[in-house]
């Protein structure tokens, strides 16, 4: 197991160079001039050149690349061209915030999800399995922005049953806290319902047609027992694994969210980077999010690890 | 041109590129279609996206109202029998705008898909084929891409590149071409172990002969699956990035873009605006992944 930890980590670490690279190059190869870029091009040359200058993007760029690395080391990422502050505690403060919406997100997604699943796959070709697999394709092709628009529209207006912005006041309790951000967490969960419950009912249907779900069934183990001591740890391998791919995408998804009803997270602290081309902000702002996949892909890998002992023996990639 | 290369005397034991076997790949290719269009959720799928397609080409020639132009009149008139759809910020007609702002989005998103898959079904190809250290360099390229929201990367790039609309479909596209280029490579690795590959091999066919002749044809059906999956991928993608405001520009009558305009007055009870588009959207994605689905289980069969 402890191999299995270091080789994954190790490959982390260069999954993460390979990022900040690909970062690096967008905000520094593609365009020819980042003063100009920023400022438009409009601006008056020496206003450019002084941009340059004060941003050090007047360097060669290898060592602009050796510096950003090294930024990335001790995890100094800069100060915001807007606000003059260190853009990184800006950051994590703002996934902490996003982490909440999409965190009640998850936790309405993965229970029904899988129950959805569970339940196709039992049924497997019969109408309630049909109906489960064509709602999931149909629900998780929907962007998140136009199913925040229609909750907002049919939930919020029209109904009034919950707030239509998520931020709420200073001083409100948790489960006030939790009724603001319901709607936009619903939202985004309706999007990952369709992943989750296809891969656990994928899961679940290879496992139910498996020798050793057919003998424990011969033994006499009732559906139950059976469900509980073999199938389930084994069907529900690929679901954990789409969960934790599924963590990293909610980041990007959050950003519309997080528009439509106005809540101050990443998202929000993304568009408003961009609108300002404050491109530290937003540097730090994809490495962070890369970062949280990787690490939930990491926990997914040691999850799926424990739950099937083959894993960890597979050293081939 | 498929003549001319049939191989001569070695026996080949699986699908080269005789004309028996291109002639048989065609039947397989009708039957499969023959199932398909006995599938429901296809045909409503497709009649969805042609009847865009007609309002998209035919634009303003069956829309009731000048899509661009105001009328004048105080904006945001409730739904009437006037205005089916009501009218927006600026008063032009929500039901004309709606039908015609599938135009740029029914061009931008193919383009990306088909770019993307291009670009990914080229690395993906390389990748399981050559294997090593080639492979072993791209797929940690690859694995680095997947760590990133497709959404957020975009977003970075159009603020560095400035957005128009080919920008759009070469960031959309290549970002894409990571996630095509991992399932083509699995692909490929599953059917280079297979006798035919072995037998060209022998015959001393070249690299590229086998990769574009003998393994290509047979990938061919999840390549087409993952085409029309990236392009319902697209469209989401595009629109939420018009949404953004970094995708399609104004006065595009496009749909993110139209409820990106209009969503904040929703609160106001303004719902008209907003919904209409919101709603088109969604039957946009919904119709091709009911194709995309349909197409894959049909191959799976």
């Amino acid at each position: 197991m402890a191999r299995f930890i270091a080789r994954r980590l190790v490959l982390a670490l260069i999954t993460l160079w390979l990022l900040a690279t690909i970062v690096f190059i967008i905000t520094n190869v593609l365009p020819d001039n980042v003063g100009r870029t920023i400022l438009g091009p409009f601006a008056p040359q020496e206003t450019v050149d002084a941009l340059n200058e004060r941003l050090g993007t007047n360097r060669p760029i290898l060592i602009r690349y050796v510096d950003s690395l090294r930024g990335l080391v001790t995890l100094d990422f800069g100060n915001s061209f807007v606000s003059g502050k260190a853009v990184l505690p800006q950051v994590v403060g703002a996934v902490g915030r996003s982490a909440k919406l999409a965190g009640l997100a998850l936790l309405i997604t993965i229970p029904i999800s899988i129950a959805a699943g569970l339940y196709a796959a039992r049924r497997r070709d019969r109408t309630a399995d049909r109906a489960i697999v064509l709602l999931g394709v149909t629900l998780s092709s929907i962007p998140e922005f136009v199913t925040g628009t229609i909750l907002v529209v049919v939930v919020g207006v029209q109904l009034g049953w919950l707030p239509v912005l998520a931020t709420a006041p200073e001083t409100a309790d948790i489960p006030t806290q939790i009724r603001f951000l319901l709607m936009p967490a619903i939202a985004m969960a309706i999007v990952y319902f369709g992943y989750i419950a296809r891969m656990t009912r994928a899961g679940t249907i290879e496992v139910l047609q498996s020798d050793y779900t057919r003998t424990a069934l011969m033994k006499g183990l009732t559906t139950g027992q059976t469900m509980r001591r073999h199938v389930l740890r084994n069907a529900l391998v690929p679901t954990v694994a789409v969960i934790a791919v599924q963590i990293g995408y909610l980041f990007g998804g959050i950003i519309a969210v997080e528009k439509i009803f106005n809540y101050n997270g990443m998202g929000s602290t993304m568009l408003f980077a961009a609108q300002h081309k404050d491109l530290p902000m937003l540097t730090a702002g994809v490495i962070v999010i890369g970062l949280v996949y990787m690490l939930a892909t990491l926990t997914a890998d040691l999850i799926m690890a424990w739950m099937n002992p083959l894993i960890r023996m597979d050293t081939e990639r | 041109m498929v003549d001319s290369i049939a191989p001569a005397p070695l026996p080949t034991p699986a699908p080269t590129t005789g004309t028996a076997t291109m002639s048989e790949r065609s039947r397989a290719r009708r039957e499969m279609l023959l199932v398909l269009v006995k599938r429901p959720a296809f045909i409503i799928g497709l009649i969805v996206i042609l009847g865009w397609i007609v309002c998209a080409v035919l634009g303003d020639k069956i829309t009731p109202y000048d899509p661009f132009n105001a009328f004048f009149l105080p904006g945001h008139q409730p739904p009437s029998a006037q205005h089916l759809f009501g009218t927006d910020r600026l008063g032009r007609d929500v039901l004309s705008r709606v039908m015609v702002g599938s135009r740029d989005v029914l061009v931008v998103a193919p383009l990306a898909a088909l770019l993307g898959v291009g670009v990914g079904t080229l690395l993906g190809l390389v990748m399981g084929y050559y294997r090593g250290i080639v492979d072993d360099i791209l797929s940690r390229v690859v694995e680095a891409f997947l760590a990133l929201p497709v959404i957020l990367v975009a977003l970075l790039t159009l603020v560095v590149l400035g957005s128009s609309s080919i920008v759009v479909v070469f960031v959309v596209g290549l970002l894409f071409a990571p996630i095509v280029a991992r399932t083509v490579r699995s692909a490929v690795l599953s059917e280079r172990q297979l006798d035919y590959v072995t037998a060209a091999k022998l015959r001393g066919e070249t690299g590229l002969f086998i990769l574009s002749q003998e393994i290509f044809p047979n990938v061919l059906g999840p390549t087409v699956v993952e085409l029309t999956v990236r392009f319902g991928y697209a469209i989401f993608t595009v629109a939420t990035l018009s949404f953004l405001g970094v995708g399609l520009q104004p006065p595009s009558p496009d749909w993110g873009l139209s409820v990106s305009q209009e969503y904040a007055n929703m609160i106001a009870g303004v719902w008209w605006p907003t919904l209409f588009p919101a709603l088109a959207i969604a039957s946009t994605v919904i119709a091709v992944n009911l194709n995309a689905d349909s197409l894959q289980s049909v191959l799976n069969e």
